[in-house]
């Protein structure tokens, strides 16, 4: 019996989602009296591969293959299946990323095993149950999910669990599945990534604004305070569908749900499907002219004022407290 | 080409969410269902790919008799026919082996799905079918090109895009990005009535998972409210009490 916990990189390099899914399947490995093993798939300098020793994984399973530099969905899930069968895993842990969301289900069916998308906490394991707490409704809810089958996959949702050290020491083993020919139908032609800026689902600080910014011309300051910050951008979907914004921008029940530490929301009423994308935000400041603005309902700090008098001062005041601390 | 349009009903964006005493269902009373935001760009792009004689559109819905009027409103936006499953939408494995059974023998050269439903959320079911039917499928797109037997899709990833391309037969699940939704007009409405609505039986899938309970975020704390000059106590406060900075 084992754990799996499929690692996935960026150009290389692991994001601080994969240290909290380590971590998390590293406290799941300890409710089942069982190791964590890593599987990564792609090129990952040894360091790195050694290194997720420290958040609890024992051994990495590598597969470096030329044929596997950029994504292939199809293949992707056959390796963490065949890792999972190797491994003779119960428990096979995603992020829940958007690679992660297209190979979750695919080596669900593999494996016929039951699939908690979106987790936000750890299983609870009594006896033969096996319960996982996902969000619903769009962030509106949270549903409990029991998986009845032997075999259990869970993606977790980012900024949901807190990264741990247990520190121990992985060793790195060389994995070279078989490969079908037909897995390999997808093929990757180009990736554009806006590296200067922060990717807004596995945000922890997000800046975000919507009509009442009054156009697109107005957003330099938004972009001001989230580069003060070291926060995303966001916006809410009147913005993103009047254009003013891009659509990967939309926050809300028909964007993204984000669950960043800090959400900061300005000129956004707060309309109810926008409140379920970020109802797990853990802080949310909202800045409105409006005092009847619903937002304020469920904000941690408001302030009524015009955007464009406390925005600017809001950046001023964080520039001031970067210098100091 | 022929392009299966898989589509789900949820309550509507508006919705109050609650749930009965023991917190085990759903409460339906007063809900108002619609077609799945998501799958309405889905529809909306097979449409816009089939035009002008170039190929069908069916919809594939799995679900009790309720759901009807939701794939009525399918057809007038512009689908030619659809198949309904009669069944419980248990859950993502459930729905996605129903309409891998359906389609496997039937030639499509696309399917595609809304990136996720906006009740359950699961992002599962185009991924699912891909693996029942053994073809390959594309998560979260932005873009849908196709030329001939090809496709360049655009996908979303984090903090950028990647493009790629795949020949047919494969799924797809649309985000925004990849069409506009359509409006149905009054003839695609008085079309619709008559359009084939195919009723099948679902088959016996395994139970893998199931619902147990649901349950609301708890409320927040009262709001601290500041005054429009007082930016540095907010500051303080983000550090000091909340420690988000």
């Amino acid at each position: 019996m084992s754990v799996l916990v499929y690692v996935e990189n960026a150009e290389g390099k692991f994001k601080k989602s994969i240290f909290e899914v380590v971590s998390y399947a590293a406290a799941i490995a300890e409710q089942l009296k069982t190791e964590l093993i890593a599987i990564s798939i792609g090129k990952v300098g040894q360091d790195d591969l050694t290194g997720l020793g420290k958040y609890g994984a024992s051994k990495v399973l590598n597969v470096s293959n030329d044929n596997l530099k950029s994504f292939v969905n199809q293949a992707y899930a056959s390796i963490i299946a065949d890792a999972a069968k190797k491994e003779n895993s119960t428990v096979i842990v995603l992020s829940n990323s958007f690679s992660g969301k297209g190979l979750a289900p695919r080596v669900a069916v593999k494996l016929k095993a039951g699939l908690a998308d979106s987790a936000v906490d750890l299983p609870e394991i009594e006896n033969d149950k096996f319960l996982i707490k996902k969000t619903a409704f769009s962030g509106k809810a949270f549903a409990m999910v029991e998986l009845v089958s032997a075999i259990k996959v869970i993606t977790l949702n980012p900024n949901s669990y807190q990264v741990k050290e247990s520190g121990t020491v992985g060793k790195i083993e060389d994995f070279a599945p078989e490969f079908k020919e037909s897995d390999f139908r997808t093929m990757v032609t180009d990736i554009v990534r806006a590296s200067d800026k922060i990717a807004l689902p596995d945000a922890e600080l997000v800046v975000s604004a919507g009509r009442g910014m009054k156009g697109p011309e107005n957003w330099g300051m938004i972009e001001e305070l989230a580069t003060v910050l070291g926060a995303a951008t966001a916006c809410s979907k009147p913005v993103s569908d009047a254009g003013w914004r891009p659509h990967e921008e939309h926050v809300g029940q028909t964007g993204i749900a984000v669950s960043p530490n800090l959400y900061i929301a300005i000129g956004i009423s707060g309309a109810i499907q926008h409140l379920a994308g970020v109802s797990s935000s853990k802080t949310i400041v909202v800045i409105n002219k409006d005092p009847e603005a619903p937002f304020f309902k469920v904000a941690d700090y408001g302030i009524v004022g015009d955007a464009f008098e406390v925005v600017p001062k809001l950046t001023e005041a964080i520039k001031a407290y970067k210098s100091n601390s | 080409m022929k392009i299966l349009v898989c589509v789900s009903n949820v309550p509507d964006t508006t919705t109050k969410v609650s749930f009965n005493s023991d917190n085990t269902q759903f409460n339906t009373g007063g809900v108002q269902y619609i077609l799945n935001p998501y799958d309405e760009i889905a529809l909306a792009r097979a449409i816009e790919l089939t035009e002008g004689g170039k190929g069908t559109v069916t919809i594939i819905h799995v679900g009790e008799i309720g759901s009807e009027p939701t794939i009525r409103k399918a057809l007038a936006i512009g689908a030619d026919d659809a198949v309904r499953i009669n069944s419980t939408p248990r859950d993502a494995y459930f729905v996605s082996a129903q309409i891998a059974d359906y389609a496997r023998d039937k030639g499509f050269d696309i399917i595609l799905t809304g990136r996720e439903s906006i009740d359950y959320n699961g992002s599962q079911v185009a991924s699912m079918i891909g693996e029942f039917m053994d073809i390959p499928s594309i998560s979260i797109i932005k873009k849908l090109d196709i030329d001939g037997n090809q496709a360049s899709l655009v996908r979303e990833i984090e903090g950028g895009k990647e493009m790629l391309t795949v020949n047919f037969p494969f799924t797809a699940s649309c985000a925004e990005g990849v069409a506009e939704p359509k409006i149905p007009n009054m003839r695609g409405i008085m079309s619709a009535r008559t359009k084939p609505l195919e009723v099948i039986e679902a088959s016996g899938i395994e139970k893998l998972l199931d619902f147990k309970s649901y349950s609301i975020p708890a409320p927040r704390g009262s709001v601290t409210m500041l005054g429009a000059d007082e930016t540095e106590k907010l500051v303080d406060l983000l550090h000091t009490k909340s420690k988000v900075i």
